[in-house]
């Protein structure tokens, strides 16, 4: 994981469910993450996808992906080039299977955030500054093993290097 | 040390006494997937390069597109298929019903600890088992080594007090309780439940209280364990099971209570687009909303009692011609005791159809898909946006009695 973060926000709302992330309706498309990850956010905006720049961040306010339990809504938010999501709260499901594969979670005051701010993260601290307001706000830290997991890339990279839960 | 009934359960798998915030490795009885998620986690596991811990003991069930509906569907069963029958894990195939209802009548016991790669996995807290759901790679860790990190939650108590009024369903309870504490008041935690309450529900009425706990973002929900449940597992599979009957210490610690009186309970449902958006059905019903669709199915109100409880308000009656009714049992054992008692014929008389056991209208995949402006009444979980299949449709939840109603009368009616 990059030790500092900078991108431009996209700025979603409240209860952002897993079906807005990953429509249901692409069942189909789950073996074919590529293919699946042009469709990523598409119910919560459908301009998502043409405007994201790599390195930016989704950030939304409480209970961020709730609802189902599909790993490809954080799978295809990674795809589609973004850096980290930022959320005041997360649901349970959501958080640690972004952290399971890798894509850095920051539950954080987003209040003060909006689409187009350029913002830049200290991923050790928990830091993040946010450029275009002059403001700044510190995430909650993980837990130490979601930490250790995020920092091998996510449980499977973990596992390789021989973590087995002992 | 007074522990809550997940502090028990949990302990029960860590081989050590925990409390709430503990963090512990918990050895798991049975994990499964579905065809959704299961994919993904046969690649990691292969990934990973392990094999199956105790086979017997993982399940992979094709519920979702049951049966497929596109060939990538068909591709991703073939991948479900071969994975099980190589490993010897244990297969069940499209047709024979969703996960959380198979889970509950054949496979889980009180007691144990049970994790699936589906939200709703938390269903089989009804029969007093610790069971939660998670994403697919989580999965693959706990099928490959038998284990699972968890941190121990904190629980809330729910006291269910008194007993429920003619046309208030199980459905009902958890609706409401979701109003009250919000899509995000039990995020991290457990709900507990207990009181006369839960002693005067029937098991199927528990596990649909269960199943929507993850609709307030609950880790898992559980009741406590009785006689209640012994019969009922031993009416489902016909042979006894002895197990103890596990409760919460007095004495035990919670964030905080609940109290629920079932006998002021009244019919509601939850309005578009989310699951704590909870209006009275007698409001509703004013609003004169006219409904194209009433879907009664799914891991939430699926089972037998629910189509009785549907059958007896449409028996010898038509629904609304402007309304479609979509019947799915949750598994193919409801299915044929729903062929045995009857009600086939009543839903198909009235004017309805029945769809193949599996999730299909739920998730927006086939046997009931929405369009553009469609309102449904669903007896299912959740009513987000899309989630049908079209994001500009519109989506209420109730009970199935409120649903049955709902088709005669053509709009959203009170039971």
């Amino acid at each position: 994981m990059k030790k500092e973060l900078k991108g431009k926000v996209h700025k979603f709302g409240h209860n952002i469910s897993t079906d807005l992330i990953c429509p249901g309706k692409y069942f189909h498309l789950r073996s074919d993450i590529k293919k699946l990850a042009g469709h990523t956010l598409e119910d919560a905006d459908p301009e998502f996808i043409k405007k994201v720049q790599p390195g930016d961040f989704v950030v939304a306010g409480e209970n961020f992906g709730c609802g189902s339990s599909r790993e490809h809504a954080p799978l295809i938010i990674k795809e589609s080039g973004v850096g980290a999501v930022l959320a005041k709260s997360f649901a349970r499901i959501f958080f640690r299977n972004a952290v399971n594969i890798g894509l850095p979670v920051m539950e954080v005051d987003t209040s003060r955030m909006d689409s187009g701010d350029e913002l830049l993260i200290d991923a050790e601290s928990g830091e993040v500054k946010n450029l275009s307001k002059d403001t700044s706000a510190t995430a909650t830290p993980l837990s130490g093993v979601m930490k250790d997991i995020l920092e091998a890339g996510g449980l499977k990279e973990y596992v390789k290097k021989g973590f087995l839960g002992e | 040390m007074k522990q809550t009934l997940t502090e028990k359960i949990i302990s029960n798998h860590a081989g050590k006494k925990v409390k709430a915030g503990d963090i512990v490795f918990a050895d798991v009885d049975r994990a499964f997937v579905q065809d959704g998620t299961g994919p993904l986690t046969v690649k990691v596991i292969k990934e990973m390069g392990k094999g199956l811990d105790r086979p017997e003991r993982k399940y992979f069930f094709l519920d979702h597109a049951s049966p497929s509906s596109k060939s990538e569907l068909s591709d991703a069963h073939r991948v479900l298929r071969d994975f099980a029958s190589s490993t010897g894990a244990v297969l069940s195939d499209v047709g024979k019903g969703i996960c959380h209802q198979l889970v509950a009548e054949q496979y889980a016991l009180p007691g144990e600890l049970i994790v699936g790669a589906d939200s709703h996995t938390c269903t089989a807290g009804g029969l007093g088992a610790f069971a939660s759901g998670f994403g697919s790679t989580d999965i693959a860790f706990a099928m490959a080594t038998g284990r699972l990190w968890l941190k121990v939650p904190q629980s809330i108590k729910v006291t269910l007090n008194g007993e429920l009024p003619e046309g208030v369903s199980a459905k009902d309870i958890i609706l409401t309780l979701i109003g009250r504490i919000s899509a995000s008041g039990a995020t991290y935690k457990a709900l507990e439940f207990g009181g006369e309450g839960v002693e005067n529900l029937s098991v199927e009425s528990r596990l649909t209280v269960c199943n929507m706990v993850i609709e307030a973002g609950a880790k898992n929900g559980v009741m406590p364990v009785d006689d209640k449940i012994a019969d009922y597992l031993e009416k489902e599979r016909g042979r006894k099971f002895d197990f103890e009957r596990l409760r919460a210490d007095e004495g035990a610690s919670y964030e905080s209570e609940i109290i629920i009186d079932l006998n002021e309970l009244e019919p509601v449902a939850a309005a578009p687009h989310s699951v704590d958006n909870i209006k009275k059905l007698s409001h509703l019903e004013k609003e004169d909303i006219k409904v194209d669709q009433v879907f009664i199915g799914t891991c939430t109100g699926g089972r037998i009692e629910d189509l009785e409880a549907a059958a007896r308000i449409l028996e010898g009656k038509k629904i609304n011609p402007s309304t479609r009714l979509a019947v799915c049992p949750a598994s193919e054992q409801v299915f044929l005791k729903a062929l045995d008692a009857g009600l086939i014929k009543i839903f198909t008389e009235s004017g309805g159809f029945v769809v193949t056991p599996g999730c299909g209208p739920c998730v927006g995949i086939q046997g009931g898909v929405l369009g553009k402006g469609e309102v449904c009444l669903s007896t299912a979980n959740r009513n987000f946006k899309g989630r049908m299949g079209c994001p500009e449709s519109f989506i209420y939840l109730a009970s199935p009695r409120a649903a049955a109603a709902s088709s005669l009368a053509g709009k959203i009616v009170s039971p």
